[in-house]
């Protein structure tokens, strides 16, 4: 199943992808271009021979800067231990052990000496190496590996490696949100292709951009922002193919209180203020205001013309002329650029309407709460929600509002815990644990109803005549 | 209504999910005719459920009420028969984003089971991925492909009634993701290997 064609050409890296370089833990996003240097990880390279191999290739780094992919050997067989100890009860920590100095591993970089090279000589020129236990040389060999090699693999982007990315390197862009409690937010809320979903975030676009890879190009996602525009850095090192951001719109927040009262009015307006019938006729009309402000314009320029070409020479009307052409194609453009954006806010305010979404995602530094009340509006019922918020108080502030107001079933505030482990062969064990710093996630399901009077559930029911009785004996 | 398609309203042969409270819900099959019956009364199939929104509150013979949702794997994980341990919503996450599951990926997973996962996996890689599934226990093979055929999910999955480790998935070089969960998953590397296409084990 499949052509090999295909398969190859999804697979090979190719100028103008959005890639990921890996070195160790460390993830950077860049875009391929020849010719072009690009800083990770203190070194500079060119990723022109990246071109044409395959994803996950992994690279050297020889010196001039150019990369070359490494050939998969045997691991650390040419470092082969001699021999080892059994403990460390006669190692000194002293800082001695280490014949090289730091101007000699210099020194030996210069020579050109590849990585492997250097750490072979600091093992042959360390005192204690061979005293030391098999798993710490293993772990010696590993740091100085760490520290020596230039190696750089480059990855097709993903959720997953983007979200882990985001959360080492800039975390504040993207509220903390840690990238297993995006996995949570992904699958909450059922996102899937063919879906209509609302994306309310300030993530720098990673959850913007998750949304859109689990829906594949199938359905819309409109996304809310606040603000002038949209900010979908993140969505960019996506490299979603073209088509995909047909399927994407947005929405201000700022106009979504005119929407809900349903006094938005998205048709065209002139400078002149005068509101139009149908999107046809604004069309049209708008061209032929073009015109004949253009004509407007021309008559000036006219007079100018005259007025000058007695005085000044031939010059100056033809430097006023170029003027007036740059101001009118300015003017041109700005007012198709309007129009466009008219378009869009039209197509959005429609798909968002019909008040049948299918889910909603709120990611952001603001408070959920408002933005969270006001957007499920727009979810059809039996739908699910999911808000994030770095801090749980704010959440917990949504978690009342929703109960009183109804309209929710199966609330859940949650918060998760990640740990890593260290898998080699009798040295498995667990690293670290990371809770509380991944963030909170409120979420639930939609139902008919909302704004409903408490007082209609069962539970009020049946303990109002007892409630009564007791009124009466203490009054 | 599909496991991986929302649609408005309920219809015969429906699987939908009756909520009846905090952390209370039952899955219903719809069928013109029939009845379930629950602690606040019977309700009645043909009368308050066929024709109605999903979401919609449903007042049952006792004066009761409940809501009956769409089902989504979220819903149907904690909902769902037990013939296995199953595994729950968060580890399900995990599992997809790690995977890099999305529409059109091609899965292979071992065991089945009572298809937990599986339901969350063809969620996400409809409409136009494939998974390709394993489970050694014949009944266990049987249950979970009419309930794929129930929830209507079965044209992107195919079960098979053999063992991993023996016999791999059934496919080979085709897939993008494999998933084990068996009692000795490192007999059945081999045949994973085998099984995921070439680039992706660069």
């Amino acid at each position: 199943m499949g052509d090999n064609v295909d398969d190859d050409s999804l697979y090979t890296i190719k100028e103008g992808d959005y890639v990921v370089l890996k070195r160790g833990d460390v993830f950077k996003a860049v875009q391929i271009q020849t010719k072009k240097k690009v800083i990770f990880e203190k070194q500079w390279f060119f990723l022109d021979n990246a071109v044409g191999q395959l994803y996950s290739t992994t690279f050297e780094l020889a010196s001039g800067g150019i990369l070359q992919p490494r050939k998969p050997k045997d691991p650390e067989s040419s470092t082969d231990t001699k021999g080892a100890g059994t403990d460390n009860r006669n190692i000194q920590d002293d800082g001695k052990s280490q014949k090289l100095t730091r101007d000699d591993i210099e020194t030996l970089k210069e020579q050109g000496l590849k990585g492997q090279e250097i750490i072979q000589q600091l093992i042959d020129n360390s005192s204690t190496f061979k005293d030391k236990t098999e798993y710490a040389q293993d772990k010696y060999i590993k740091k100085k590996k760490k520290k020596y090699e230039n190696i750089v693999t480059i990855l097709k982007p993903s959720c997953r490696i983007l979200a882990m990315m985001y959360h080492g390197r800039e975390p504040g862009k993207i509220c903390h949100l840690r990238y297993d409690t995006l996995a949570q937010m992904l699958t909450l809320a059922n996102i899937h292709a063919n879906s209509k979903v609302l994306v309310f975030e300030t993530c720098a676009g990673l959850v913007l951009g998750s949304v859109m890879e689990r829906m594949g190009g199938f359905g819309s996602v409109i996304q809310m922002y606040p603000g002038g525009g949209p900010v979908r850095a993140g969505v960019e090192s996506f490299g979603f193919p073209a088509h995909f951001h047909d399927t994407l719109h947005e929405f201000p927040i700022c106009h979504l209180n005119a929407l809900i009262a349903g006094t938005l009015d998205t048709t065209a307006k002139d400078p002149s203020a005068d509101l139009k019938e149908s999107d046809m006729a604004a069309e049209v009309k708008t061209e032929a205001e073009v015109k004949t402000e253009a004509e407007q314009k021309g008559s000036p320029e006219d007079q100018s013309m005259e007025t000058n070409s007695g005085a000044d020479g031939s010059l100056v009307p033809k430097k006023e002329e170029e003027e007036e052409k740059r101001r009118e194609a300015k003017a041109q453009e700005k007012k198709v650029k309007q129009e466009e954006k008219r378009k869009k806010l039209a197509a959005a305010a429609s798909l968002l309407e019909g008040r049948n979404a299918d889910g909603l995602v709120i990611a952001s530094r603001f408070n959920p709460c408002p933005v969270l009340m006001a957007l499920l509006k727009f979810l059809s019922p039996s739908r699910p929600f999911v808000v994030y918020s770095q801090y749980k108080e704010c959440l917990i502030e949504c978690y009342t509002k929703l109960k009183e107001q109804g309209g929710t079933v199966n609330l859940k505030l949650t918060d998760y815990w990640l740990r890593h482990y260290q898998v080699l062969p009798n040295r498995t064990h667990p690293v670290l644990l990371m809770s509380g710093g991944g963030g909170y996630l409120l979420s639930g399901t939609t139902v008919v109803g909302g704004g409903s009077k408490p007082a209609a559930s069962r539970r009020d029911e049946e303990p109002a005549p007892k409630r009564q009785k007791v009124t009466e004996t203490e009054g | 209504m599909s496991f991986v398609e929302y649609s408005d309203c309920i219809q015969d042969g429906d699987v939908a999910i009756v909520y009846l409270g905090h952390e209370s819900m039952t899955p219903v099959k719809v069928k013109r005719g029939a009845q379930t019956q629950t602690r606040y009364g019977v309700i009645r199939h043909s009368t308050d459920l066929i024709g109605q929104r999903y979401g919609s509150k449903v007042t049952c013979s006792k004066g009761g009420w409940v809501y009956v949702l769409h089902p989504t794997p979220e819903l149907w994980t904690v909902n769902l028969p037990h013939r296995t341990q199953i595994l729950y919503t968060t580890d399900i996450a995990t599992i997809t984003m790690m995977l890099e599951l999305k529409p059109g990926s091609v899965v292979c997973e071992s065991g089945t089971g009572s298809g937990s996962l599986s339901h969350a996996i063809l969620r996400t890689i409809a409409p136009t991925g494939h998974l390709h599934t394993v489970e050694f226990h014949q009944q266990r093979s049987e249950k979970v492909l009419e309930e794929f055929k129930e929830h209507r999910v079965d044209h992107m999955v195919t079960v098979r009634n053999q063992d991993a480790c023996k016999d791999g998935f059934g496919v080979t070089g085709v897939a993008d993701a494999v998933f084990l969960d068996i009692p000795s998953p490192w007999e059945a590397v081999r045949h994973a290997k085998a099984a995921l296409k070439k680039h992706v084990l660069e």
